[in-house]
Order: structure tokens, then sequence, then C-alpha cells
């Protein structure tokens, strides 16, 4: 599907508009004009459970191409490639992030209004200090704006609000990453399948918490 | 199979059942396997575990990563179907939407009802639990004690298959031997749980759970859970054997393909089908329980939701088991020159002392947990553990400030990764980012423990229901308007739940994201949020201070009875669900022999 709001005809686009007024005034209020708050249907009460989703197949994503380009820059300085498992962009997180943005469900609304200005943020802050987007930025200079922002509890009252966005941004990109295959497989998730026996903690883990 | 359409039905039942749960499920189960003729009515449609349950899929293949939503409150692959605490087209009110005063009513609107995704506790409730008032002068009494009630606990034990251990505890009682499923090992977190909160007094031991750790024993079982019906028998062992032992993955919440939990689906509706004595309508929302002339029940209106039309059955017996918030809405919107109150309510008391259990939570991040060895731990698909109310004594000596006690439920370790595992990880990571971030994660993943308090509720005067004056569902039929209010009872229980639970971490050397709640007014869960509710037509001796007697029969109408939660008169801190099955069985075999006597 992937139809963006671009790509939608006049009466949609007003259809979802006005649904939109209706059910995202609070986001709406932070949102500052980052596109239009998404008004689609969500999966109902009684969805198919076995089927596989991708992100895009129940209602359209959103972000535009900046967003995109600056929202895959940043989960990759949250969850950058290591020896165990590959960066966050390269597991189809962007995708996710895009999908709970563009969600119309009330949790996700909220979330959209705080990481679409989070984004438009970050390019600004971006183009302040170094003059360039935050994707365009080396690795340094990027580190530089995330450990202004990266701890709330401890952010200078300028990068507070900024701190607040990154700490929401943070959870959704851990969340997107760890669910996906690699993502279990780094936290050496071994389970979701069939045994005979359940046997309990091998020895090993009870030496390890004194049990044994 | 005997899923119908309305227009199939028959002229006349034996008995209508209203919900096909754990209430409705059982009775239908017992009367049907005893050759009596039964119409059962579902609000919800139809639904097959075997073919619709989500067993291996993971949260990145559902939208939004399995998040709940108000479509799907508790995750998109939660079993509920059409339900959860809003329904599109049903509402219900609250007369105080403040927090501590709110309700919220958790409905599933399919087959089975919420036993398709309940957490599968199933403890009995002990003597004190039948005597509360005895005991300690508060709340109301049982008509009947633990013994009336205890061959149905082992009937339904045996039937559904539950796991745990006898452990002697006070008010905890035994099974006979035999009758419970090998306990599952404990998991590593448990064990630290059992061996901190034992140096505090707290006994941790094997939870009970409606979760075949083995194969029921089809071969021996059927007999003794209906001598000298052999048909019954051969029903009950098909049904049995058309069961698999739990395969240690998959939450329960889910549902089971395999049939390993109980669920009505599951272990229920399938003999009763068999039988050929059940007619099943889905989609069938009932809206009045009829009455004759003479006073009696003759029949159910209900619509049907798939056309939007009126029906009519007729049965010599009526059975509510819609669950206590919409039995109770069925009796009141059930009005007549003869009874202008709503049926079976010449009390009054129709609604009232509505109860929930009280709940608390809190969680703790345990080092010594950090960086375990990978190991698998699904489990059985819930807790292994728990921890039973270990303080009568010091209770009723009036050390505690409170009343009535709590188990505690206990959470976590390595299990399948969903958005909440690594969310919120900042107060122990100090924020990092990065390939830190990455470090951190592995390194905290599965430390995490959460203990739940479920606590007793006592009935009280400002805690009911009614009708709403002006709210309406989809259909026009009246809806319910909540109230609620804790007493002190119940708000200091949740305090010392916070402290316990603090407790416990510090004494397994953990740490704690804040300090325990001490003001229980704010620790309490809302009203409803346990999804235990009960009450609203409690039993009792006196038909001016009670809507039944001892057989969930109502005073008023001898041939209209209550199997769901709504005659409990105590909500002690067992989780009601297994209760609801032993008495929905006990009342089903006294309509039959009161059928065989013609009385009713």
């Amino acid at each position: 599907m992937n139809t963006t709001p671009s790509r939608m005809d006049r009466r949609t686009a007003l259809k979802w508009m006005l649904a939109a007024a209706a059910t995202t005034a609070l986001a709406s209020r932070y949102a500052h004009g980052q596109g239009p708050a998404p008004a689609a249907q969500g999966y109902g009460t009684d969805p198919d459970l076995l089927k596989h989703y991708q992100p895009g197949d129940v209602w359209p994503l959103t972000f535009t191409d900046t967003q995109r380009r600056t929202a895959a820059a940043l989960c990759d300085v949250i969850i950058p490639a290591d020896d165990r498992s590959p960066a966050a962009s390269a597991v189809g997180v962007v995708d996710f992030l895009d999908e709970w943005i563009s969600a119309p469900y009330p949790a996700q609304v909220a979330d959209r209004g705080i990481v679409l200005p989070g984004l438009a943020w970050i390019d600004a802050e971006s183009s302040r200090r170094f003059g360039r987007a935050f994707a365009e930025l080396d690795a340094a200079q990027q580190a530089s704006i995330g450990d202004d922002i990266c701890h709330a509890a401890t952010a200078k009252p300028e990068f507070r609000e900024a701190a607040r966005f990154f700490a929401t941004y943070r959870d959704l990109t851990a969340g997107g990453f760890y669910t996906t295959p690699q993502g279990r497989q780094d936290l050496r998730y071994v389970g979701n399948m069939p045994l005979a026996t359940f046997d309990g903690p091998p020895p090993e883990v009870l030496r390890k918490v004194g049990l044994l | 199979m005997a899923l119908i359409t309305p227009d199939k039905l028959k002229s006349s039942y034996d008995v209508i059942v209203v919900g096909s749960g754990a209430g409705g499920g059982q009775t239908a189960y017992t009367l049907t396997l005893e050759g009596i003729k039964v119409l059962m009515l579902e609000a919800g449609r139809n639904y097959v575990p075997e073919t619709e349950t989500p067993m291996f899929e993971t949260p990145d293949q559902a939208p939004l990563r399995g998040a709940g939503t108000p479509d799907k409150p508790f995750g998109f692959h939660d079993s509920t179907i059409d339900g959860g605490w809003t329904v599109p087209g049903e509402p219900y009110t609250s007369a105080n939407n403040e927090r501590g005063r709110k309700f919220e009513w958790w409905r599933a609107r399919m087959l089975g009802g919420r036993t398709n995704h309940w957490g599968r506790y199933s403890f009995r409730n002990g003597q004190y639990d039948f005597k509360p008032r005895t005991r300690d002068g508060l709340g109301f009494d049982w008509p009947m004690d633990y013994a009336d009630l205890a061959p149905y606990y082992d009937k339904v034990e045996m039937l559904i298959g539950v796991y745990g251990e006898n452990d002697g505890l006070e008010n905890t009682p035994d099974s006979p031997p035999g009758v419970l499923l090998p306990a599952p090992k404990p998991r590593v977190g448990d064990l630290l749980f059992r061996k901190h909160a034992g140096r505090l007094g707290i006994p941790v031991v094997a939870a009970h759970r409606a979760v075949l750790t083995k194969r029921l024993d089809a071969g021996n079982l059927p007999a003794k859970l209906h001598p000298g019906n052999p048909a019954a028998q051969r029903l009950v062992r098909e049904a049995m054997e058309g069961r698999a032992a739990c395969y240690w993955a998959t939450e329960c919440g889910r549902g089971c393909a395999i049939r390993a939990t109980y669920q009505s689906t599951t272990v229920h509706l399938p003999p009763a089908m068999a039988s050929g004595n059940l007619d099943l309508v889905t989609n069938a929302m009932a809206r009045e329980v009829t009455t004759a002339p003479d006073g009696k029940a003759s029949g159910v209106t209900f619509i049907d939701k798939t056309t939007g039309r009126e029906h009519r059955a007729a049965g010599r017996v009526i059975v509510l088991a819609a669950s206590s918030g919409e039995t109770v809405r069925l009796l009141l919107n059930s009005k007549s020159a003869r009874f202008p109150q709503g049926l079976a309510n010449s009390s009054g008391l129709v609604g009232k002392y509505l109860m929930d259990t009280v709940g608390a939570n809190f969680s703790g991040q345990i080092p010594a947990l950090e960086d375990l060895p990978p190991h698998n731990e699904d489990g059985a698909g819930g807790a292994h553990v728990y921890a039973p109310w270990w303080q009568y004594q010091e209770q009723l000596a009036g050390k505690l400030g409170f009343a009535r006690g709590y188990h505690i439920e206990i959470d976590g370790g390595r299990r399948l990764p969903t958005m909440r595992t690594t969310s919120g990880l900042e107060w122990v990571t100090g924020g990092s980012y990065g390939r830190k971030f990455k470090e951190d994660a592995r390194r905290y993943y599965g430390s995490f423990l959460s203990f739940s308090g479920r606590g007793d509720m006592i009935p009280n005067e400002d805690s009911f229901c009614e009708l709403d004056p002006a709210v309406k569902d989809k259909w026009g039929i009246p809806a319910l308007r909540f109230h609620w209010k804790w007493s002190e009872h119940e708000i200091r229980q949740a305090a010392h739940m916070q402290q316990t639970f603090a407790d416990i971490v510090s004494a397994m050397g953990g740490k704690m994201r804040q300090p325990p709640e001490k003001d229980g007014a704010k620790a309490i869960a809302n009203g409803g949020v346990i999804i235990h509710e009960v009450g609203g037509a409690i039993m009792g001796t006196d038909p001016a201070k009670s809507v039944t007697n001892q057989w969930s029969q109502t005073w008023d109408v001898p041939n209209l009875f209550l199997t769901d939660g709504a005659p409990f008169c105590s909500n002690a801190d067992k989780n009601p669900t297994l209760t609801i099955m032993a008495q929905a069985w006990r009342a089903a075999d006294h309509i039959v022999a009161e059928l065989k006597k013609h009385n009713l």
C-alpha cells in the first residue's frame, strides 16, 4: 500500500483532516504543522491474528522523505551495527517507526506529536551547530547532540524537551529492533519453540545466581 | 455440532443458558451430559481456538509490534475478540470518573467469553473465605461451607486439569491425592523470590493454574467425574484425548490451539456439543428474561446481531451466566407488572455488593539476574509459583489495620521480547545509547521482576451497578451505570502490598525505580481493572437479604438460576474462576435433581 498523503485525492485528504481534527487536538498542538495527523482506520476488534503484517498493510505510512532520512540516522545512532547484530535501520525499524507514528490510536497519535517535532528539532539543531542535516553529520557530531539529550533526568534545561523526545524515540527504536528475529537473537532469547519437557534453569544459571 | 441460527430454534428447551464462559460452559457441560436439552445463547461470535490461535506468531508479525490498542487492549495477539474496556455500540457508564471511584468493565464478545484469555490461576476458596463474617464480623457468610463445595472443586480440577502442589497452608486447601497435575519447575527468578521472600516469612509455593503439564488420564478420570453414566464417560474420555499437554511455549492469554489450557471452548463445550443435547446460538444478545402468568421464567428474548432481528426462545429453566454485570443487567431489564423492579429483585439487592479484586503492582531490577546464560524461560505460558496469603493470625489479632489478605503473583524473566522489554530503561542505564545501549539491553534483559498483589475486597454499600437512566446500547437495551468506592480495608491492603513488594525487592538485592507507594489510594487499581467482578446478586439464607439460595437459585423465581460470579457474597484473594465453575457444577446438579423431581 504505502499510500502517502501527497498521493491521496483531495476528497480523501479532506476526510482525513476532518477526522483528525476531531481526535487529535492534543497532538496537533505539539505537531506545529509536521504533516497531517493520521485518521486512518485501525485494524478493528476482530483482526486476523494469524496473518503476518507489514508496516503499511493496515494504515498508510506518512513519513516525508526528510523525516525518513532523519529517522533512519537517529535510530542508527541509538542502535548501530556491532559484532552481534545489525543496525536498527537495516532490519526495518524505520518502517516500523513510520507505522507507529501513522497509526490512528491515541497513544500513537500522542507519540506522533512528540516524534515529528523531535525529528524537526534535531535537524534544526544539527543545522545550527554544523550547518547540515542530522543525517549528514559524522558520528562525533551526532554524538555531540546525542550526549546533550540522552538522559532526561540530567539534561540541561534547554535540552529537556528534546531529551523527552529522545527517551520516547529510543523506546520505540529499541522496541522495534528487539522484536525482530535479529533483535531476539541479539538478546539470546531462545524460546518460542515447542519442547517435550520444561527442565527449569540449567546448572550454569543456578551457579551464577548462587543457588547451586 | 449443534451451532444453529435462530430460525432453527426448537419450540422449547429444558434449560436455556445465557453465556458460554466459565459459568455457562460448566452449566451446559453438566446438564447436557445428564441428558438435559440445553440452548446456549452467546452474545459474541463463534470462536475456534484450534484454528484461530496465534501460537508462534511474534510481535514483529503484528501491527505496532503487537502493542495494545483500544481495539486489542492486551495486545494484538491476545485472544480477546470484540472486547476490552470498551465495546463499540455497547456503552456503560460510571457515576464518578475520579480515580478510585471509577469502574472499568472488561467484556469479551466471543464463544467462551473471558475464559479464552484469562490467567489460568485456579485457587480454591478456603473455609475462612466462605464464612468471613463469622471470622471477622465484616461482609457476608456464604450459605454453605467449604465442605459443600470441596467435591466440586475436586471434579472441576480433574476435568479442566490444574497444576499445583499441596502445601498444607492455612485457608489454602489441599486437593485430594492424584487430583492436581505436576507443577512446572520454577524459573530462576522464582527460586530467588522463594529464597528471599522465605526469609521474610512469606511462603512461595507452586502456583495453581489450569494448564496441562501432562495429558489428562482419559482412562480413569471420566468414571470419577460421571459415575454410573457411561455415555458421559465416553464423551469426556474423547474430549480429554483431544487435549495435548503444554509444549512450553506461547503465553496462555493468546488461547491455546492444542487445548492444553482450560478455556470453555477447549474443555466444556466440546463434550457438550458432542452429546447432541446442546443447541448453540452465537451473536445472540440477550435482552430480557420473559415470565409466565404464574411468575416463573418462561424464556429469553434476544437480538440476532447479524440481522438485528429479535427472537424468543422458550425454556423450563433459565440460567444466567453472562458475567456478573451482564446478568444483573438482564435481571434489571426484565421488568413486568409483576416484577416492576426487575426480575428476582424483591429484595432490592440486584446490582448491589459488586466486588472486584484489590490490585497493586511493584517491580524491581535484580542485579543477580543480569547477564545470565541463555536459557528458555517460556515455561507454562504464565506463572509457575506464587505466594498465598500468610498473615491470617496477625490479621485476626488486629495487627495489620485491614481485615483481609492477598496473594502475590510474580512475572518476569527472559520471555519473548515485546515493545515493553527494552522500554523505560533510562533509570538503570543512565541514558545510554549506541553500542553502550546494546550492551545494556543484553545485560538487563530478563533481570526485571514484577510483583502483583491480588486481594480480598469486602462488599460495601457504595459499590454497585444499576440501569443508566438515559444510556442504551445500539439495540436500545438500557446500559449499566457503575458506582464504586473502596473501603479503608482495601486501601490499606494496597499500601501493605507496596511495602511488602519493596521489602522483597530489597531482600533480593534489587533496585527500585521509585519507593513503594505509601498511599494505598494511589496504589490501588480502579474497580474492575483486575477483571474479577463478582457479586451483584448475592446468595444467602434470607430472601429479604439475598437474591439467591446456596444453589444459585433465585428466591423469587424458582426456575431461574445464576451460575456466574453474581451470587458470590465475598471475593476472596483466590481469583474467582475455579469457584465459579465449582458452584456452577453444583447448581447444575441441583437443577438435574429438581427437574427429575418435577420441582421446576
